[in-house]
């Protein structure tokens, strides 16, 4: 049976990730996230998991990767100046192919910036904040009850690509209280840790990198029945290091196509009235929700306007905004940044098209007004002629 | 035979070692399989994390679960790896950087929970995989790439902060003194709780050529003349223990540790109401 219940973003973060199979968090108190932590030292000691108040973020951000090399769903949550110091350990986890999720609730930045404040603007810092090429996955709901079901989405990404993912949220949507249906069990997908269960004990090492037939994800070795070895260094398929260009070029290939020849699958985005649509409002995370109603109340004056909202922020879903870019003639962009998707989206939107920013980076929401009057004056500008 | 026997817990096939010779690193490697053969531990079992630097290679070299992390973080990567698995034998390996430059705050943090964590710190006093730069245990006025006229800074007693951190078995050893080191380490794996074993070595390349001890046998031998028992140190004033290396078990106290507390912790939030998945 589904169950309503009164949830908060970060609450919701919190249980989802439990229902998930989540067993292990690590994690430092910080505004706008530290619920998230108080919800896991709650419950997890109550269904054998564990939770760890570590030091700082940097182990933070370590403990959950060791965990779960060693077998148990792990997670952390943080917000800016935390998610910061963790990204060093990002790029271990790409490199090491660690099922991770790491939550960075924003709020403005940067430095301390705006603790007690919305911002979106570890849009890239999501993308490309640990040093070199790397995969990444990174997804941002925009309600209480989208945290809930995302979240789980998080953890069976970690584990079918067995990559850190970033779970971005914002400070609204972390402190909004929202009735949520918690879905049955019947309606939820979630995916275990593949680890080779074959492997008694073993004489050989495992070779927790082997690509192998028909096997798209090399399953976690498991300790105690193997041994295995993983290194931050560029490593063969055995995991141990070496230092030939050629391996080194094969291992960064292979890992960015984990991602990228799946981006299909990965990629999720919610679509609102685009079908015959002129402007294409897009935005995502709580500012969503204002350009959702500033569209509809558009479309009461008429105006043939649409929302697109990525769920999934990396992989950048450029496909379906190239398709969406042929019957467009203007874009509207929403967010609390200067623009850190709007750069991405001009890359699929030639010149020819109207283009509008609409970004605010003072700790304020966006409103629907704020977007409705760059709608108008947008559309206003299309038709003067 | 002893030693054709230790063979067995290493990956010959991934040596030779990046050590140069003469490099303390390769005893204290041995010490560490010696006393996990006397334990009679399987491979399997044993999971070894270490984080960056030429000592922290061992877990290349070395036929466990083994983790090579990030510097500094091997101790934080542990205590992910042993609250996920209780059950695991976990060994945390690493130079004195490592340990308490870039991961003091892990290593007192650890010390303080009680984790049950052997933390063997490859001591050498110099960072020696970037080049001589001094660490937070170069003594004094020694030499280092980076203090060309002398470090003025204090060093760090890695014995003294494991103990006022709140390590409940904590033991130094140099490489000179092999059997010794290999009792220490066997001790602290066998110990419940936080367990640091402070092993003085050689890092004649860097520490011994800026220093004027550039051969790797005269280290050893300085280690040997040096060391004093901690039962006779205790006698001696603070002024004749200038410059010694004072070796021993300086702590082994029985304490609840961080996993037997967790445990009871986890009793406790059953109890008060039922979980609702
Ligand atoms: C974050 C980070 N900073 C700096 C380095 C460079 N680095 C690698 S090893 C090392 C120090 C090694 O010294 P120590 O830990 O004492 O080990 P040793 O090489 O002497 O065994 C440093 C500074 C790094 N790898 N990562």
């Amino acid at each position: 049976m589904s169950e309503r219940i009164l949830l908060q973003g970060n609450e919701a973060c919190a249980l989802g990730a439990i229902r998930a199979g989540c067993r292990f968090y690590a994690g430092y108190p910080i505004t706008p996230s530290s619920e998230i932590a108080e919800v896991m030292a709650r419950e997890l000691p109550k269904i054998g998991g564990v939770f760890i108040q570590m030091e700082d973020e940097l182990a933070s951000a370590a403990a959950i990767i060791g965990a779960s090399l060693a077998g148990v769903k792990a997670m952390t949550a943080t917000s800016g100046p935390g998610f910061s110091l963790m990204q060093e350990a990002i790029g271990y986890a790409c490199m090491a192919e660690t099922p991770v999720v790491f939550v960075d609730v924003q709020r403005g930045g940067p430095s301390t910036g705006l603790p007690t404040r919305p911002g979106q603007g570890d849009i890239m810092q999501a993308r490309w904040g640990t040093h070199g090429d790397h995969p990444i996955i990174t997804l941002y709901p925009s309600t209480v009850e989208e945290v809930y079901e995302l979240i789980i989405e998080a953890f069976n990404l970690a584990e079918e690509f067995r990559n850190p993912v970033i779970f971005l949220m914002d400070e609204v949507l972390g402190h909004i209280r929202e009735s949520v249906t918690l879905p049955p069990d019947e309606d939820i997908e979630i995916i275990s840790r593949k680890s080779d269960e074959e492997f008694e004990e073993a004489e050989e090492i495992f070779l927790p990198f082997e690509e192998r037939e028909n096997v798209e994800v090399i399953p976690l070795a498991k300790m105690g029945k193997t041994r295995f070895h993983v290194t931050g260094l560029v490593h063969d398929e055995s995991g141990f290091p070496v230092g030939t260009s050629n391996i080194a070029g094969k291992l960064l290939r292979r890992l960015e196509n984990k991602i990228r020849l799946h981006a299909d699958r990965i990629i999720k985005y919610e679509e609102f009235m685009v079908k015959d649509a002129e402007i294409l409002v897009i935005a995502y995370g709580s500012v969503a929700r204002s350009a959702l109603r500033a569209v509809k109340m558009a479309r009461l004056d008429d105006i043939p306007v649409g929302l697109f909202r990525p769920i999934t922020i990396w992989p950048f879903p450029f496909k379906r905004l190239k398709e969406l870019s042929k019957h467009i003639s203007g874009v509207v962009v929403a967010e609390m940044n200067l623009g850190q998707v709007a750069r991405e989206v001009s890359r699929v939107f030639k010149s020819r098209q109207h283009f509008e920013l609409v970004s605010r980076v003072d700790g304020e929401l966006i409103s629907p007004s704020e977007i409705l009057d760059a709608i108008t004056k947008m559309y206003a500008g299309m038709t003067e002629f | 035979m002893k030693t054709a026997k230790l063979i067995e817990y290493l990956r010959v096939d991934r040596m030779p070692t990046v050590w140069c010779p003469g490099c303390g690193n390769g005893i204290i490697m041995k010490a560490t399989v010696d006393a996990i053969d006397r334990l009679g531990l399987s491979k399997s079992e044993v999971a070894i994390v270490s984080g960056i630097g030429c000592s922290s290679r061992v877990t290349g070299y070395l036929d466990f679960n083994t983790l090579h992390t990030l510097h500094g973080r091997a101790i934080a990567f542990a205590t992910g790896v042993k609250l996920a698995r209780p059950d695991m034998t976990v060994i945390v390996m690493g130079g004195d950087g490592d340990m308490l430059a870039i991961g003091g705050n892990h290593f007192i943090h650890a010390c303080r929970r009680n984790l049950n964590l052997t933390v063997i710190v490859f001591n050498n006093s110099i960072y020696g995989m970037t080049g001589g730069q001094y660490s937070p245990t170069t003594p004094t006025y020694a030499m280092a790439s980076t203090a060309p006229y002398g470090s003025i800074e204090k060093p760090f007693d890695v014995v003294d902060l494991a103990t006022s951190s709140g390590a409940t078995y904590v033991a130094r050893s140099t490489v000179y003194h092999y059997e010794l080191t290999v009792k220490f380490i066997k001790a602290a794996i066998e110990h419940k709780g936080m367990a640091v074993v402070d092993v003085i070595t050689n890092c004649h390349t860097y520490f011994g050529r800026y220093n004027k001890i550039p051969d790797p046998s005269e280290m050893l031998e300085q280690f040997k003349e040096k060391s004093i028992p901690l039962s006779k140190a205790e006698e001696l004033s603070e002024n004749e223990l200038k410059d010694r290396i004072i070796i021993g078990e300086f702590r082994k106290v029985e304490s609840p540790d961080f996993q037997e507390l967790y445990k009871q912790l986890q009793e406790k939030a059953r109890g008060e109401d039922g979980y609702k998945a």
